[in-house]
Protein backbone atom coordinates (compact mmCIF):
# COMPACT_ATOMS: atom_id res chain seq x y z
CA UNK A 1 0.00 0.00 0.00
CA UNK A 2 1.40 3.45 -0.92
CA UNK A 3 1.79 5.71 2.04
CA UNK A 4 -1.19 8.05 2.50
CA UNK A 5 -0.68 11.75 1.85
CA UNK A 6 -0.73 14.09 4.83
CA UNK A 7 -3.99 15.56 3.50
CA UNK A 8 -5.53 12.09 3.65
CA UNK A 9 -4.27 11.67 7.21
CA UNK A 10 -5.83 15.04 8.16
CA UNK A 11 -9.12 13.80 6.67
CA UNK A 12 -8.94 10.68 8.81
CA UNK A 13 -8.20 12.78 11.90
CA UNK A 14 -11.21 15.03 11.13
CA UNK A 15 -13.32 11.94 11.83
CA UNK A 16 -11.83 11.16 15.27
CA UNK A 17 -14.18 12.52 17.94
CA UNK A 18 -13.07 14.15 21.18
CA UNK A 19 -13.60 11.45 23.84
CA UNK A 20 -15.25 13.82 26.34
CA UNK A 21 -17.27 15.94 23.88
CA UNK A 22 -17.84 13.55 20.96
CA UNK A 23 -19.84 16.10 18.97
CA UNK A 24 -16.57 17.78 17.95
CA UNK A 25 -13.51 16.18 16.39
CA UNK A 26 -9.90 16.41 17.51
CA UNK A 27 -9.17 18.72 14.60
CA UNK A 28 -12.14 20.95 15.54
CA UNK A 29 -10.55 21.24 18.97
CA UNK A 30 -7.29 22.43 17.40
CA UNK A 31 -5.02 20.06 19.32
CA UNK A 32 -3.49 18.35 16.27
CA UNK A 33 -0.62 20.72 15.51
CA UNK A 34 1.15 18.91 12.69
CA UNK A 35 1.07 15.87 10.46
CA UNK A 36 4.32 15.10 8.65
CA UNK A 37 6.57 12.31 7.48
CA UNK A 38 10.05 11.88 8.92
CA UNK A 39 11.51 9.27 6.63
CA UNK A 40 8.92 6.52 6.53
CA UNK A 41 7.47 7.41 9.93
CA UNK A 42 4.25 9.39 10.16
CA UNK A 43 4.62 11.91 12.97
CA UNK A 44 1.45 13.39 14.45
CA UNK A 45 2.09 16.28 16.83
CA UNK A 46 -0.51 16.76 19.55
CA UNK A 47 -0.76 19.44 22.21
CA UNK A 48 -2.65 18.83 25.47
CA UNK A 49 -5.65 21.03 26.30
CA UNK A 50 -5.03 21.14 30.06
CA UNK A 51 -1.91 19.64 31.60
CA UNK A 52 -3.94 17.36 33.87
CA UNK A 53 -6.74 16.47 31.45
CA UNK A 54 -7.38 12.72 31.83
CA UNK A 55 -8.65 12.62 28.23
CA UNK A 56 -5.12 13.22 26.90
CA UNK A 57 -4.07 9.58 27.04
CA UNK A 58 -7.41 8.46 25.55
CA UNK A 59 -6.96 10.99 22.73
CA UNK A 60 -3.55 9.54 21.90
CA UNK A 61 -5.01 6.03 21.97
CA UNK A 62 -7.89 7.09 19.69
CA UNK A 63 -5.50 8.70 17.19
CA UNK A 64 -3.34 5.62 17.13
CA UNK A 65 -6.32 3.27 16.80
CA UNK A 66 -7.81 5.32 13.93
CA UNK A 67 -4.58 5.59 11.96
CA UNK A 68 -3.62 1.96 12.48
CA UNK A 69 -7.13 1.07 11.34
CA UNK A 70 -6.34 2.86 8.08
CA UNK A 71 -3.20 0.78 7.70
CA UNK A 72 -0.56 3.18 9.05
CA UNK A 73 2.27 1.11 10.49
CA UNK A 74 5.12 3.50 11.22
CA UNK A 75 3.53 6.01 13.54
CA UNK A 76 4.85 8.33 16.20
CA UNK A 77 2.75 10.61 18.41
CA UNK A 78 4.68 13.60 19.63
CA UNK A 79 3.66 15.86 22.51
CA UNK A 80 4.19 19.57 22.02
CA UNK A 81 3.69 21.94 24.97
CA UNK A 82 4.68 25.21 23.34
CA UNK A 83 2.96 27.23 22.03
CA UNK A 84 0.39 26.29 24.66
CA UNK A 85 -3.04 25.29 23.40
CA UNK A 86 -5.55 28.10 23.13
CA UNK A 87 -9.25 27.99 22.34
CA UNK A 88 -8.43 30.41 19.48
CA UNK A 89 -7.38 27.27 17.61
CA UNK A 90 -10.87 25.82 17.73
CA UNK A 91 -12.48 25.82 14.27
CA UNK A 92 -15.65 27.73 13.44
CA UNK A 93 -17.42 24.48 12.63
CA UNK A 94 -16.30 23.16 16.03
CA UNK A 95 -17.80 26.24 17.72
CA UNK A 96 -21.07 25.81 15.82
CA UNK A 97 -21.25 22.13 16.70
CA UNK A 98 -20.63 22.88 20.39
CA UNK A 99 -23.41 25.44 20.49
CA UNK A 100 -25.87 23.16 18.70
CA UNK A 101 -24.98 20.50 21.30
CA UNK A 102 -25.81 22.88 24.18
CA UNK A 103 -22.28 23.94 25.16
CA UNK A 104 -21.62 27.67 24.79
CA UNK A 105 -18.45 28.14 22.72
CA UNK A 106 -15.44 30.10 24.07
CA UNK A 107 -15.55 33.89 23.73
CA UNK A 108 -12.67 36.36 24.05
CA UNK A 109 -14.78 38.34 26.54
CA UNK A 110 -14.32 35.47 29.00
CA UNK A 111 -17.94 34.38 29.23
CA UNK A 112 -20.67 33.04 26.94
CA UNK A 113 -22.39 35.63 24.75
CA UNK A 114 -25.76 33.90 25.06
CA UNK A 115 -27.58 30.90 26.46
CA UNK A 116 -27.13 27.97 24.04
CA UNK A 117 -30.67 26.82 24.94
CA UNK A 118 -32.88 29.91 24.50
CA UNK A 119 -30.46 32.49 23.10
CA UNK A 120 -30.96 34.99 25.96
CA UNK A 121 -28.03 37.23 26.81
CA UNK A 122 -28.97 37.20 30.51
CA UNK A 123 -26.51 34.64 31.84
CA UNK A 124 -24.46 34.32 35.03
CA UNK A 125 -21.48 32.26 36.15
CA UNK A 126 -22.08 29.50 38.70
CA UNK A 127 -18.56 28.09 38.85
CA UNK A 128 -15.34 28.46 36.93
CA UNK A 129 -15.07 24.68 36.84
CA UNK A 130 -17.35 22.14 35.23
CA UNK A 131 -17.64 18.48 34.35
CA UNK A 132 -14.33 18.53 32.45
CA UNK A 133 -11.25 20.76 32.89
CA UNK A 134 -12.15 22.73 29.75
CA UNK A 135 -15.63 23.79 30.86
CA UNK A 136 -17.24 26.16 33.36
CA UNK A 137 -20.80 26.10 34.70
CA UNK A 138 -23.13 28.95 33.79
CA UNK A 139 -26.84 29.56 34.17
CA UNK A 140 -29.38 31.39 32.07
CA UNK A 141 -31.48 33.80 34.14
CA UNK A 142 -34.19 33.91 31.42
CA UNK A 143 -34.95 30.22 30.85
CA UNK A 144 -33.29 29.24 34.18
CA UNK A 145 -31.43 26.33 32.58
CA UNK A 146 -27.85 25.65 33.63
CA UNK A 147 -25.38 25.06 30.82
CA UNK A 148 -21.73 24.33 30.14
CA UNK A 149 -19.45 27.04 28.80
CA UNK A 150 -16.24 26.06 27.03
CA UNK A 151 -13.63 28.18 28.82
CA UNK A 152 -11.56 30.60 26.77
CA UNK A 153 -7.87 30.10 27.46
CA UNK B 1 19.48 22.55 28.73
CA UNK B 2 21.10 25.80 29.81
CA UNK B 3 24.67 25.79 31.04
CA UNK B 4 24.08 25.11 34.72
CA UNK B 5 25.04 22.64 37.41
CA UNK B 6 22.74 19.63 36.92
CA UNK B 7 22.40 19.03 40.65
CA UNK B 8 21.18 22.61 41.14
CA UNK B 9 18.74 22.36 38.23
CA UNK B 10 17.38 19.08 39.61
CA UNK B 11 16.79 20.70 43.00
CA UNK B 12 14.93 23.57 41.37
CA UNK B 13 12.74 21.18 39.34
CA UNK B 14 11.99 19.07 42.42
CA UNK B 15 10.87 22.21 44.24
CA UNK B 16 8.47 23.07 41.41
CA UNK B 17 7.16 19.52 41.03
CA UNK B 18 6.91 18.72 44.73
CA UNK B 19 4.92 21.89 45.41
CA UNK B 20 2.31 20.97 42.84
CA UNK B 21 2.34 17.26 43.77
CA UNK B 22 1.83 17.75 47.49
CA UNK B 23 -0.73 20.53 47.11
CA UNK B 24 -2.50 18.54 44.39
CA UNK B 25 -2.73 15.58 46.77
CA UNK B 26 -3.97 17.75 49.64
CA UNK B 27 -6.64 19.38 47.48
CA UNK B 28 -7.75 15.99 46.15
CA UNK B 29 -8.56 14.97 49.74
CA UNK B 30 -11.65 17.19 49.39
CA UNK B 31 -13.05 15.08 46.56
CA UNK B 32 -16.55 14.07 47.65
CA UNK B 33 -16.42 16.20 50.84
CA UNK B 34 -16.77 19.84 49.74
CA UNK B 35 -19.72 21.88 51.05
CA UNK B 36 -21.51 22.08 47.67
CA UNK B 37 -21.21 20.21 44.39
CA UNK B 38 -19.73 23.16 42.44
CA UNK B 39 -16.96 23.58 44.99
CA UNK B 40 -16.27 19.86 45.01
CA UNK B 41 -15.85 19.88 41.22
CA UNK B 42 -13.74 23.02 41.36
CA UNK B 43 -11.37 21.53 43.95
CA UNK B 44 -11.09 18.26 42.03
CA UNK B 45 -10.29 20.15 38.82
CA UNK B 46 -7.70 22.28 40.60
CA UNK B 47 -6.07 19.14 41.97
CA UNK B 48 -6.10 17.64 38.48
CA UNK B 49 -4.33 20.66 37.00
CA UNK B 50 -1.73 20.50 39.76
CA UNK B 51 -1.08 16.80 39.23
CA UNK B 52 -0.80 17.43 35.48
CA UNK B 53 1.79 20.12 36.13
CA UNK B 54 3.57 17.72 38.48
CA UNK B 55 3.97 15.18 35.68
CA UNK B 56 5.68 17.82 33.56
CA UNK B 57 7.99 19.17 36.28
CA UNK B 58 8.92 15.81 37.79
CA UNK B 59 9.19 14.30 34.31
CA UNK B 60 11.88 16.84 33.49
CA UNK B 61 13.49 16.44 36.94
CA UNK B 62 13.69 12.68 36.37
CA UNK B 63 15.48 13.22 33.04
CA UNK B 64 17.99 15.59 34.61
CA UNK B 65 18.64 13.24 37.53
CA UNK B 66 18.79 10.33 35.10
CA UNK B 67 17.56 6.74 35.28
CA UNK B 68 14.30 7.78 37.00
CA UNK B 69 10.69 8.49 36.05
CA UNK B 70 8.24 11.05 37.40
CA UNK B 71 6.43 8.17 39.12
CA UNK B 72 9.65 7.03 40.83
CA UNK B 73 10.12 10.51 42.22
CA UNK B 74 6.51 10.83 43.39
CA UNK B 75 6.09 7.41 44.92
CA UNK B 76 9.49 6.16 45.99
CA UNK B 77 11.13 9.05 47.82
CA UNK B 78 10.85 9.58 51.55
CA UNK B 79 10.10 12.76 53.50
CA UNK B 80 13.66 14.11 53.58
CA UNK B 81 13.92 14.00 49.79
CA UNK B 82 10.87 16.19 49.19
CA UNK B 83 11.48 19.85 48.34
CA UNK B 84 8.02 21.39 48.65
CA UNK B 85 7.37 24.43 50.82
CA UNK B 86 5.79 23.68 54.20
CA UNK B 87 2.63 25.64 53.28
CA UNK B 88 1.41 22.97 50.87
CA UNK B 89 1.91 19.99 53.18
CA UNK B 90 -0.15 21.40 56.06
CA UNK B 91 -3.45 19.61 56.64
CA UNK B 92 -6.43 21.16 54.87
CA UNK B 93 -8.24 22.42 57.98
CA UNK B 94 -11.72 23.70 57.15
CA UNK B 95 -12.89 24.77 53.69
CA UNK B 96 -11.91 28.37 54.37
CA UNK B 97 -8.37 27.44 55.37
CA UNK B 98 -8.04 25.27 52.25
CA UNK B 99 -9.08 28.16 50.01
CA UNK B 100 -6.88 30.63 51.90
CA UNK B 101 -3.87 28.36 51.34
CA UNK B 102 -4.89 27.95 47.71
CA UNK B 103 -4.98 31.70 47.22
CA UNK B 104 -1.61 32.24 48.94
CA UNK B 105 -0.13 29.58 46.63
CA UNK B 106 -1.98 30.63 43.45
CA UNK B 107 -0.87 34.24 43.95
CA UNK B 108 2.75 33.04 44.08
CA UNK B 109 2.36 30.83 41.00
CA UNK B 110 0.53 33.52 39.03
CA UNK B 111 3.57 35.79 39.50
CA UNK B 112 6.30 33.17 39.13
CA UNK B 113 5.08 31.17 36.13
CA UNK B 114 4.85 34.02 33.58
CA UNK B 115 8.47 34.83 34.49
CA UNK B 116 9.51 31.19 34.09
CA UNK B 117 7.83 31.20 30.67
CA UNK B 118 10.77 33.40 29.62
CA UNK B 119 13.35 31.05 31.13
CA UNK B 120 16.66 30.47 29.36
CA UNK B 121 15.88 26.74 29.63
CA UNK B 122 13.34 25.96 26.87
CA UNK B 123 11.90 22.97 28.76
CA UNK B 124 11.23 25.10 31.83
CA UNK B 125 9.76 27.82 29.60
CA UNK B 126 7.30 25.53 27.82
CA UNK B 127 6.08 23.87 31.03
CA UNK B 128 5.63 27.28 32.66
CA UNK B 129 3.80 28.66 29.62
CA UNK B 130 1.29 25.84 29.89
CA UNK B 131 0.96 25.99 33.68
CA UNK B 132 0.64 29.76 33.84
CA UNK B 133 -2.65 29.64 31.93
CA UNK B 134 -4.01 27.29 34.58
CA UNK B 135 -2.59 29.36 37.46
CA UNK B 136 -4.33 32.43 36.02
CA UNK B 137 -7.81 31.00 36.46
CA UNK B 138 -6.90 29.26 39.72
CA UNK B 139 -5.98 32.59 41.30
CA UNK B 140 -9.08 34.26 39.91
CA UNK B 141 -11.27 31.72 41.63
CA UNK B 142 -9.37 31.43 44.91
CA UNK B 143 -9.18 35.23 45.24
CA UNK B 144 -12.94 35.51 44.62
CA UNK B 145 -13.62 32.87 47.25
CA UNK B 146 -11.32 34.51 49.81
CA UNK B 147 -13.14 37.81 49.25
CA UNK B 148 -16.56 36.13 49.38
CA UNK B 149 -15.85 34.36 52.65
CA UNK B 150 -13.71 37.09 54.23
CA UNK B 151 -16.27 39.79 53.49
CA UNK B 152 -19.11 37.38 54.22
CA UNK B 153 -20.86 36.45 57.43
CA UNK B 154 -19.44 36.97 60.92
CA UNK B 155 -18.68 33.24 61.05
CA UNK B 156 -16.97 33.01 57.66
CA UNK B 157 -15.00 36.21 58.31
CA UNK B 158 -13.72 34.87 61.63
CA UNK B 159 -12.70 31.58 60.06
CA UNK B 160 -10.85 33.27 57.20
CA UNK B 161 -8.99 35.56 59.60
CA UNK B 162 -8.02 32.53 61.70
CA UNK B 163 -6.82 30.76 58.54
CA UNK B 164 -4.74 33.76 57.46
CA UNK B 165 -3.20 34.09 60.93
CA UNK B 166 -2.28 30.41 60.88
CA UNK B 167 -0.91 30.29 57.31
CA UNK B 168 0.87 33.63 57.03
CA UNK B 169 4.03 32.47 58.86
CA UNK B 170 4.40 29.85 56.12
CA UNK B 171 4.44 32.42 53.30
CA UNK B 172 7.95 33.71 53.97
CA UNK B 173 9.52 30.41 52.91
CA UNK B 174 8.42 31.03 49.31
CA UNK B 175 10.88 33.94 49.14
CA UNK B 176 13.74 32.51 51.21
CA UNK B 177 16.40 32.42 48.50
CA UNK B 178 19.40 30.12 48.76
CA UNK B 179 22.28 28.78 46.64
CA UNK B 180 19.93 26.87 44.31
CA UNK B 181 18.01 30.06 43.58
CA UNK B 182 21.22 31.99 43.06
CA UNK B 183 22.38 29.42 40.51
CA UNK B 184 19.02 29.53 38.70
CA UNK B 185 19.03 33.34 38.63
CA UNK B 186 22.63 33.50 37.43
CA UNK B 187 21.88 31.20 34.48
CA UNK B 188 18.59 32.92 33.63
CA UNK B 189 16.54 29.81 34.35
CA UNK B 190 14.40 31.30 37.11
CA UNK B 191 14.09 34.63 38.92
CA UNK B 192 15.40 35.01 42.45
CA UNK B 193 12.29 34.33 44.58
CA UNK B 194 13.13 37.30 46.82
CA UNK B 195 12.67 39.57 43.79
CA UNK B 196 9.00 38.52 43.56
CA UNK B 197 8.07 39.56 47.09
CA UNK B 198 6.97 43.14 46.40
CA UNK B 199 4.61 42.09 43.62
CA UNK B 200 3.26 39.26 45.78
CA UNK B 201 2.65 41.53 48.76
CA UNK B 202 0.81 43.99 46.53
CA UNK B 203 -1.47 41.31 45.06
CA UNK B 204 -2.18 39.63 48.39
CA UNK B 205 -2.59 43.00 50.12
CA UNK B 206 -5.26 44.10 47.64
CA UNK B 207 -7.24 40.89 47.95
CA UNK B 208 -7.06 40.84 51.75
CA UNK B 209 -8.18 44.46 51.90
CA UNK B 210 -11.19 43.63 49.73
CA UNK B 211 -11.83 40.59 51.90
CA UNK B 212 -11.73 42.83 55.02
CA UNK B 213 -8.98 40.61 56.44
CA UNK B 214 -5.87 41.78 58.27
CA UNK B 215 -2.45 40.41 57.38
CA UNK B 216 -0.61 39.58 60.64
CA UNK B 217 2.36 41.72 61.59
CA UNK B 218 5.85 40.31 61.88
CA UNK B 219 8.10 38.57 59.42
CA UNK B 220 8.69 35.26 61.19
CA UNK B 221 8.76 32.41 58.67
CA UNK B 222 8.75 28.66 59.20
CA UNK B 223 11.52 27.28 56.98
CA UNK B 224 12.84 23.86 56.03
CA UNK B 225 10.51 22.50 53.33
CA UNK B 226 12.16 23.67 50.11
CA UNK B 227 15.58 22.64 51.46
CA UNK B 228 14.19 19.36 52.81
CA UNK B 229 15.91 20.03 56.15
CA UNK B 230 12.83 20.22 58.39
CA UNK B 231 9.50 19.13 57.03
CA UNK B 232 6.50 19.17 59.34
CA UNK B 233 5.27 15.88 60.82
CA UNK B 234 2.32 16.09 58.41
CA UNK B 235 4.25 15.21 55.25
CA UNK B 236 5.09 11.69 56.42
CA UNK B 237 1.45 10.98 57.13
CA UNK B 238 0.50 12.27 53.69
CA UNK B 239 3.08 10.02 52.03
CA UNK B 240 1.80 6.93 53.84
CA UNK B 241 -1.46 7.42 51.94
CA UNK B 242 -0.13 8.73 48.64
CA UNK B 243 2.62 6.14 48.30
CA UNK B 244 0.94 3.16 49.93
CA UNK B 245 0.08 1.27 46.77
CA UNK B 246 3.54 1.46 45.19
CA UNK B 247 5.19 0.64 48.52
CA UNK B 248 2.96 -2.38 49.17
CA UNK B 249 2.88 -3.60 45.56
CA UNK B 250 6.05 -2.34 43.84
CA UNK B 251 5.54 -1.70 40.13
CA UNK B 252 1.77 -2.20 40.27
CA UNK B 253 -0.05 -0.62 37.33
CA UNK B 254 -3.41 -0.64 35.55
Amino acid sequence: MPRPSTDTVWDWLHAVPDPEIPVISLTDLGIIRDVAYEGETLVVTVTPTYSGCPATSIINLDIETALRGHGVENLELRRQLSPAWTTDWMTQSGRDKLEAYGIAPPQPAGGPDKCPQCGSQHVEKMSQFGSTPCKAQWRCTACLEPFDYFKCI
Amino acid sequence: MANVDKEMLAQFLLRMGDNSLILGHRVSEWCGHAPVLEEDIALANTALDLIGQTQLWLGYAAEVIGDKTADDLAFLRDVWDFRNILLVELPNGDFGQTLMRQFLYDAYQSILLPRLAKSSDPRVAEIAEKASKEAAYHVERSADTVVGLGDGTEESHARMQTALNKLWPYVGEIFASDAVDAAMAASGIAPDPASLRAEYDALVGNVMAEATLTIPEGDFAHLGGRTGATHTEHLGHLLTQMQWLQRAYPGASW
